[in-house]
């Protein structure tokens, strides 16, 4: 029986897919909308990804100074350390489990909204391709920008290791400097990137798919979100693994 | 003009239409009645195509709705105005970009044709300097009438309203009544109405089909309901003691004429 609802649900999925991805109807109005969506699901999170990656570089300088108490280990580890956890997994995955609470409910509360309110199927009786018009915006400003919000988390959690060096006297800047230079692989960077340009095309893909179909009203769509984000959570996990292994 | 013939249509093992066949005609006001639960709602949302008959046809002057392809239902779609129960304006908008919505999509207009249009339309529905507010700063009424406007963008052949009065105080329910019968009359549109309200049922319905448990039970004007010998159709329309009194009052004049 479940075997069975999760088929339907890719199938279900998949076709919305369908509609969402072809070409806007009108050019004008898609780049409206995209703007819009761009400001409103990347820029206004920009201040929470900072704070998040400040506090975060700061407390995996003290964990890592704090178990690096070998003398055989150059202290400049610990900035290496911090670097590499910070790429490799902080920056992508776990940002994207975080935006997948904040912009995954979003999304979702506002298109089940729209579906309870009949908005969807009034654009649907006008002949408009609601799937489209709502949809591939969001789809498409978190997927190319949410990379450079990946970038902007790597830098912030660097400078809350630095500001965390400065203040507990750990170790000092000058090692924290030359072990964030230490065995520099770009290549990191790159695969981080990708995999949040993945994940956010999951985030925003899923969450809408469950916003679109919400009903039984104000309660479905408080079901919706909570489903989307543990949809998209597990998604985040599972295509992490896969991109993991197929990149490194 | 919109034909339905043998309109069918279940949710799972729930039969809710049966057999529903009728003739709406153009520049009329048809109204759609029946008790909640009828399937009033469903008979007019497959009318418009957001339900798909199990079996029967849909014609919209002569052509079969079923038998044309996307873009002709896509075409089809842009000459139809809806108006939803709970008005259905997009939040995001304002006023203004709510009734310009259609037109960004379908026509070619410059920004100041469309800006002419939305102010006729807003005009046309009674309302002044509210086109940069947002549907949540619109009373119930005003919301109506938005989404009346937008209903007209296009100069729509078919308008189709949800129980257009649902929610609004009975004077404001005589002038969105009296508004949508108006600009059926203005644009020789084909109006159907889904409807409750007794009022409506005496003041605009030019043609009046009774829907009772998925079948079109009764169908007539609003001066034939009256004198209907239809007892479902009586309990629905004469519920009210005050309804009551006004049909006694109706048939004691009729039966002793004055000289």
């Amino acid at each position: 029986m479940r075997f069975g609802n999760g088929i339907r649900l890719i199938g279900a999925y998949s076709l919305l897919m369908k509609r969402v991805l072809v070409r806007p109807e009108k050019g004008r109005i898609f780049w409206r909308y995209f703007f819009i969506e761009l400001d409103k699901l990347c820029i206004k999170t920009i201040p929470l990804i900072m704070i998040i990656s400040l506090a975060v570089g700061a407390v995996l300088v003290i964990q890592t100074a704090s178990n690096l108490e070998s003398p055989f280990i150059p202290k400049m580890y610990v900035g290496y350390m911090v670097r590499e956890s910070l790429v490799l997994e902080f920056c992508s995955t776990l940002m994207a489990l975080i935006l997948a609470g904040k912009v995954g409910s979003n999304i979702s509360s506002e298109l089940g909204s729209m579906r309870i309110t009949e908005q969807i199927d009034a654009m649907e009786m006008m002949g408009v391709n609601s799937a489209n018009f709502l949809i591939l915006p969001k789809i498409t400003a978190a997927t190319l920008f949410n990379p450079l919000m990946m970038l902007i988390s790597f830098i912030f959690g660097l400078i809350g290791g630095w500001l965390m060096v400065i203040a507990s006297g750990l170790i000092t800047v000058e090692q924290y400097v030359d072990g964030l230079q230490f065995a520099l692989n770009l290549y990191y960077i790159v695969y981080s990137m990708v995999k949040m340009a993945v994940f956010s095309f999951i985030i925003t893909s899923v969450s809408s798919f469950y916003g679109y179909y919400a009903s039984n009203g104000s309660l479905g769509v408080g079901q919706s979100s909570t489903r989307a984000i543990v949809v998209c959570s597990f998604m985040i996990l599972i295509m992490n693994l896969v991109i993991t292994n197929l990149m490194l | 003009m919109i034909e339905l013939k043998h309109i069918h249509k279940s949710f799972g093992d729930q039969q809710v239409l049966r057999d529903i066949s009728t003739v709406f005609e153009t520049g009329k006001t048809n109204l759609i009645i029946g008790a909640s639960g009828s399937g009033k709602t469903v008979l007019l949302k497959t009318i418009f195509g957001l339900h798909q008959p199990d079996t029967g046809e849909i014609l919209y002057d002569g052509t079969s709705f079923a038998s044309l392809d996307f873009q002709e239902k896509q075409a089809l779609r842009q000459q139809m105005g809806i108006l939803f129960q709970g008005s259905a304006l997009f939040d995001f908008a304002t006023v203004e970009e709510n009734v310009r919505f259609p037109m960004d999509f379908f026509t070619d207009w410059s920004p100041d044709q469309k800006r002419e249009r939305v102010a006729f339309c807003l005009k046309r529905v009674n309302l002044n300097n509210v086109q940069n507010l947002y549907p949540s700063e619109l009373s119930g009424g005003m919301q109506k009438r938005v989404g009346i406007a937008r209903a007209i963008a296009l100069n729509p052949k078919y308008l189709f309203c949800d129980e257009p009065n649902s929610g609004l105080d009975p004077q404001t329910a005589i002038v969105i009544d009296e508004l949508i019968r108006e600009l059926t009359c203005e644009y020789q549109m084909t109006t159907i109405i889904n409807t409750h309200d007794m009022n409506s049922v005496m003041g605009i319905g030019d043609k009046l089909i009774f829907v009772y448990q998925g079948k079109k039970a009764w169908e007539g004007t609003k001066e034939e309901v009256i004198e209907a010998d239809h007892p479902e159709l009586n309990d629905f329309v004469f519920a009210s003691k005050m309804a009551k009194q006004i049909r006694g009052l109706h048939q004691v004049s009729a039966s002793n004429p004055r000289p």
